[in-house]
């Protein structure tokens, strides 16, 4: 019997392009159903490459991938209707109207058009996009076309949405108003594999992650329990006067990085207190006028990983 | 993906092939009836008045299935290499690549589309031949026959050409050098037996002289070669491309990475 609990489950795969490049090196990767999964990753580290051989835009050279327990090698086309694919660049045609780009991908699942006029209407609404439907697509904005995208993966109503990229040059607002709709999406069952630069982005939205580096899954899990395996944490302080003399050192445990007279970067490990570093700094006759960590933790956790 | 369900996409691609080419019809439509009418008028009323009968045939009844046929082949061919070039230079042949809908029926879809702008474009420059000559029909069937093969012959052409394609410069080169030498030489203007002896041998390899021969045949009852073996002929070329472009299509050649 097939494990439809989870979602995405590859195994071994490999990918070597025509010009050399071994892009995947042996992934293996479990997304269970229901997740909201991020896979990290710098650039070229394979993210896409992944997302485009479950959704059929590059062939495999080795291993496998079953998408809601079905076999990509056994019956490919099953495994795509249970999925939407949000790719990183925009793939609509640009002559054609914002109504049409999205039935036409219903009709491609096979749903007639009477149906995906229905389906289209909600969908196209919740992502402020129903009043433009008539219009043709090359004269949206940057994040309507982005939000069109969204909409035409999901007039099928899929199981599985595979976002890559989906908020990259989005403005704040519109992208808050994204991650909410993927937050009700997943809420209702949808499971989402979301890649992103962004890793503020990453760590509000996903219940675990990935870190890909050099065609390899590097670390996965729960996102809270790899953020609370993060031994040390970098703090930007901005202080009233110069610290050790403005030279880089360690004081009484702490290593100070001096960016400039009234900034220093300390490093906190999880035994340190910030309340600690402060009182030190005040013993020594310094104000601490601002305190943050210099990235959020899983951005922490993703340079440490990415530096070795 | 059920029947039902293939039926759908395969209406969604005939869709949209219809819809792109009425949408810009200056550019599909209108040209080859400018350029056929041209012909007429030139070769047909001004030089042809001046020509001998061919086959017992006067020489402007004579050009007119040529003629039509020329509009047909460049039409579908053209409607399915420019259309499909396009999705794959916009990536929007990503949108049937990531769905169930399988190759076979978006390759029927797309050469559903240029046969039937073939089609349509035939069938109106064989309209202005009224003006220049009254139409005689010898074989109804056979002239169905062969506009329908050579129209589907051409589309699968133009998609083959349109899948090995990586610039708009590919979709231009074998219309430009293959196609129009071909038809230019395959019979339009003259019957290959006005030709010597080696000349009408080396005719006999250009596949478009079947289509056009086959053609006129069913118009007027005479031809240079037996219809039967220009059918076959037309039905071997029509096989060995679709297997070809089936097989290119699974494997992803020029689609996939």
């Amino acid at each position: 019997m097939e494990n439809t609990k989870n979602a995405i489950e590859v195994s071994g795969l490999v990918k070597v392009y025509d010009n050399g490049t071994r892009a995947l090196n042996g992934v293996d990767l479990t997304i269970k159903s229901g997740d909201f999964f991020g896979l990290l990753g710098a650039n070229g580290a394979g993210k896409t490459t992944i997302i485009g051989i479950l959704s059929g835009l590059v062939n495999k050279t080795e291993g496998g991938a079953k998408i809601l327990g079905i076999d990509i090698d056994r019956d490919h086309n099953a495994a795509k209707k249970q999925m939407g694919l949000v790719p990183q660049e925009f793939n609509f045609n640009i002559f054609e109207k914002v109504i049409d780009i999205v039935t036409q991908q219903a009709g491609f699942f096979g749903i007639p058009l009477s149906q995906a006029l229905k389906n289209a209407e909600p969908i196209l609404k919740k992502l402020d996009l129903w009043n433009k439907k008539d219009q043709a697509s090359r004269t949206l904005s940057g994040g309507m076309k982005r939000r069109l995208m969204i909409a035409r993966a999901l007039v099928h109503h899929p199981k599985l949405l595979i976002l890559d990229e989906p908020t990259a040059g989005v403005d704040v607002e519109l992208r808050h108003s994204m991650w909410d709709y993927l937050r009700h999406l997943n809420a209702h069952g949808t499971t989402i594999l979301l890649t992103t630069h962004y890793l503020e982005e990453a760590e509000q939205m996903c219940k675990n992650v990935a870190i890909i580096k050099e065609g390899e899954i590097v670390k996965s899990g729960n996102v809270k329990s790899l953020i609370g395996a993060i031994d040390k944490q970098t703090y930007v302080v901005t202080v009233s006067k110069l610290v050790n003399g403005g030279t880089n050192g360690t004081i009484s445990g702490y290593d100070f990085t001096v960016v400039d007279e009234n900034t220093v970067e300390v490093d906190l490990g999880v035994h340190q207190s910030v309340n600690d570093l402060v009182h030190l700094l005040n013993e020594q006759g310094i104000q601490v006028q601002d305190l943050r960590p210099k990235g959020n933790r899983l951005e922490q956790l993703f340079l440490n990983i990415l530096k070795g | 993906m059920d029947f039902n369900g293939k039926l759908v996409a395969l209406w969604t691609v005939i869709r949209r092939e219809v819809l792109r080419f009425f949408r810009i019809w200056t550019q599909t439509l209108l040209p080859p009836v400018i350029t056929q009418s041209l012909y007429f008028v030139i070769f047909g009323s001004f030089i042809g008045s001046q020509i001998r009968d061919v086959n017992g045939v006067s020489y402007m009844a004579f050009i007119v299935p040529g003629l039509v046929m020329m509009s047909v082949i460049t039409s579908s061919y053209a409607n399915v290499s420019g259309s499909f070039f396009g999705a794959k230079f916009q990536k929007n042949y990503e949108e049937w690549l990531v769905s169930p809908t399988p190759n076979w029926v978006v390759l029927t879809g797309y050469v559903i589309g240029g046969v039937l702008r073939g089609l349509l474009v035939g069938l109106i420059v064989f309209g202005v031949s009224f003006f220049f000559v009254q139409p005689v029909i010898h074989d109804f069937a056979m002239i169905c026959i062969f506009i329908l093969l050579t129209a589907l012959l051409f589309s699968l052409g133009g998609l083959l050409n349109a899948i090995y394609a990586t610039k708009f410069d590919d979709i231009s080169i074998v219309p430009t050098f293959v196609l129009t030498p071909l038809t230019y030489l395959g019979g339009v203007f003259y019957s290959i037996k006005d030709l010597p002896e080696f000349w009408q041998n080396v005719s006999r390899l250009n596949p478009v002289l079947y289509m056009v021969d086959g053609f006129r045949y069913g118009f007027f009852g005479i031809a240079d070669v037996s219809v039967w073996q220009s059918v076959a002929v037309l039905v071997l070329f029509t096989f060995v491309i679709l297997s070809s472009t089936l097989y290119l299509m699974k494997k992803g050649v020029g689609l996939k990475n």
